[in-house]
């Protein structure tokens, strides 16, 4: 039996209502408060509006929060005495089931391209693992692409399933949800939506047309070999970075960026009491691997994009199969100085190496 | 770096079931302070002990391996565990004071609480190195790392061929575990030398930087393999002299020092290229890593 369900336009209240009755917190995109122009995912509760559009922000917080506690210390002194003092460790092991409503298929795939490092490492990350499983992702297939999106050079697409557990689909009066993996298939069998039937056919017809809207595919399959080729280049990657003020936006705004800092806070002010945080970081900013000698193996801001850029679409890919980058194109819309990666990429890819411009002057 | 581009990059690797270990790799275990020994001006090494029944014995490492040393409140750095497996009394670490966490690490007295977790990195692939002539060579606090090897190749010495070592310091003030310099320099098994930058007039050893020494004494490349660990500056001219005196780049074992956090290979701090230093080093080859040194 097929688990397609149909969702109107009006009933959208309805069904998340539900989904919080049991007992889910539904993110979706919401205009944010006072900021212009900002869509951001947030919790919602009955009666307040949704958006539909692109969310600002991708909504990684949901799996990775910008400030989260690894553990609570407490050291007891009853004694003035070292040896006699004792220190009690408590990790954080409170994870809600979360649901989050029509975000974006690049959004779902920057959650499939951080499962890898996070779960298939040499270690599991527990607390990203816990707030994964309790996570149910509901994907809002994009009707067409925009100017600074490219989900489909990147070996995605508009209707791309991957990290997603439902795609919905909009169509004349409504949407079509389809359910991807068990966890998804469940929830909509469960739900009181009623079957999609014939309208499923329409889904699949406005998929395929948005689709056909979009720019010309690029093809950066080379583009591991080359970056690998002229990571030693330091005038491509001067040249490349002259504009960036470091300022780390697109690291922030990127589904796929994950690099962290680990600090302690005290909760009392002497020490005794004290919380470990994992917060996000930039590897943009020169501190990121400044070493407490004044050494640093990133100096400049060179070095620092050939880091990410290197990571995203060479490095990455070495180790996990894929480009760490899902298209989404946030970094391209939102850079200040208006760097482009797409761009950078692409011009990587047809550099000259060292050894082709020797071979040219001799 | 080379056969990257071999895979399709499209693809995502598949996700493999994998069981939920039942540890949390960012939860420290406890240790106490058993003892605190003034080395030099700027380095005191811990001896700790972990928390817990037979939490010693229980813990097993291999030489060259590192810890997150945590003083909660302040913060976590890295340190090479420098007693070697076999010291099943207490974990050894030598700490230069030079930011916050190691100036808190200074602090600390006999009896107090840290955390550790370990043992995280790889190791010196010593079982790989059987029958060859091993040259050691430590730079000022690149001693700690080399320190583990050598104590663990000593206890092995018949597996071995000769066993040299070459340890470095500024000034004679400047060279730690100098308790043990007597014993290292009889030692049946082990060639010693010591050599400092600056001598006082009481320095019977060497002077001369670690390359400069190194390249007088010119132990022969044939059936060896050097391992040397120390600042930057240090590891790239001695990386120099010992190519120059026929020494393959796979036969040179350095180990690289980044700044880390996660220490489980995820925070995206120490990655050189694809490697990560927490999880694929601190132990490289030289031709692993010579374009980063």
């Amino acid at each position: 039996m097929s688990s397609d369900r149909f969702l109107a336009h009006t009933a959208i209240g309805d069904f998340l209502e539900g989904l919080v009755q049991t007992g889910y917190t539904v993110y979706c995109p919401q205009k944010e408060p006072g900021v212009r122009q900002s869509v951001i995912f947030a919790p919602w509760q009955k009666g307040l509006p949704i958006s539909l559009e692109k969310a600002t922000v991708a909504p990684k917080h949901l799996v990775l929060p910008q400030s989260e506690v690894l553990f609570r210390y407490s050291k007891h002194k009853e004694s003035a005495e070292p040896a006699k003092q004792s220190l009690t460790l408590d990790a954080n092991e409170i994870f809600t089931p979360t649901l989050l409503f029509a975000s974006r298929p690049c959004d779902a795939r920057g959650f499939a391209i951080l499962d890898r490092p996070f779960l298939q490492g040499l270690f599991r990350d527990p607390y990203y693992a816990r707030r994964r499983e309790a996570l149910c992702v509901v994907s809002l297939t994009c009707p067409s692409g925009c100017a600074t999106c490219f989900c489909h050079w990147t070996g995605a697409g508009p209707s791309s399933p991957e990290g997603s557990d439902i795609l919905m689909t909009e169509i004349a009066e409504g949407f079509v949800l389809q359910g991807i993996t068990d966890k998804g298939k469940e929830l909509l069998l469960a739900s009181k939506l009623p079957e999609a039937g014939e309208k499923s056919q329409e889904a699949t017809k406005a998929r395929k047309a948005a689709w056909q809207s979009l720019s010309p595919v690029q093809d950066l399959s080379t583009a591991p070999q080359k970056l690998a080729e002229i990571f030693a280049d330091q005038a491509f990657w001067s040249q490349a970075t002259q504009a960036c003020l470091a300022c780390g936006a697109c690291t922030y705004l990127c589904p796929t960026c994950y690099c962290f800092n680990i600090t302690d806070e005290s909760l009392d002010g002497e020490n005794e009491q004290g919380v470990r945080l994992r917060s996000w970081d930039t590897c943009m900013a020169k501190q990121f691997t400044e070493e407490a000698s004044g050494h640093n193996p990133r100096p400049d801001k060179a070095q620092r994009m050939r880091n990410r850029i290197s990571h995203k679409f060479s490095s990455y890919p070495e180790n996990w199969g894929s480009f760490s980058c899902s298209g989404c194109g946030r970094c391209v819309t939102h850079c200040p100085v208006g760097l482009d990666i797409r761009e950078i990429v692409l011009k990587a890819i047809h550099a000259k190496t060292a050894q082709q411009n020797e071979k040219e002057t001799s | 770096m080379a056969d990257i581009a071999k895979t399709s990059p499209r693809m995502l690797k598949g996700l493999a079931p994998r069981p939920m270990p039942s540890g949390n790799p960012y939860l420290p275990q406890t240790a106490r302070v058993l003892d605190v020994i003034r080395e030099t001006a700027t380095i005191k090494t811990l001896r700790v002990v972990l928390e817990g029944e037979d939490a010693m014995q229980r813990f097993h490492f291999e030489p060259g391996q590192v810890a997150q040393l945590s003083v909660f409140g302040v913060g976590e750095a890295t340190f090479v565990i420098n007693s070697p497996p076999s010291q099943k009394d207490y974990l050894q670490f030598s700490i230069m004071e030079v930011g916050e966490v190691t100036r808190a690490l200074h602090r600390l007295t006999a009896g107090e609480l840290i955390g550790v977790r370990a043992p995280l990195g790889n190791f010196f692939p010593y079982a790989d190195w059987l029958g060859k002539n091993i040259v050691l060579i430590g730079g000022g606090i690149g001693m700690a790392p080399v320190r583990t090897i050598m104590l663990h190749l000593l206890e092995r010495a018949s597996d071995y061929g000769q066993i040299s070592l070459l340890y470095g310091a500024r000034t004679p003030k400047d060279m730690s575990y100098q308790y043990e310099l007597a014993d290292w320099l009889k030692h049946k098994d082990l060639a010693c030398c010591l050599c400092v930058d600056k001598a006082d007039s009481d320095w019977p050893h060497k002077v001369g930087m670690v390359p400069e020494v190194l390249k007088e004494l010119a132990p022969s490349p044939q059936n060896s393999l050097a391992v040397l660990c120390g600042p930057p500056i240090m590891i790239k001219y001695t990386v120099e002299t010992l190519l120059n005196l026929g020494f393959a780049e796979e036969n040179i074992v350095t180990t690289l020092e980044r700044r880390m956090k996660c220490g489980i290979g995820i925070c995206g701090r120490c990655n050189v290229g694809s490697r990560y230093v927490c999880t694929d080093g601190p132990v490289f080859t030289c031709r692993e890593v010579r374009a980063f040194l």
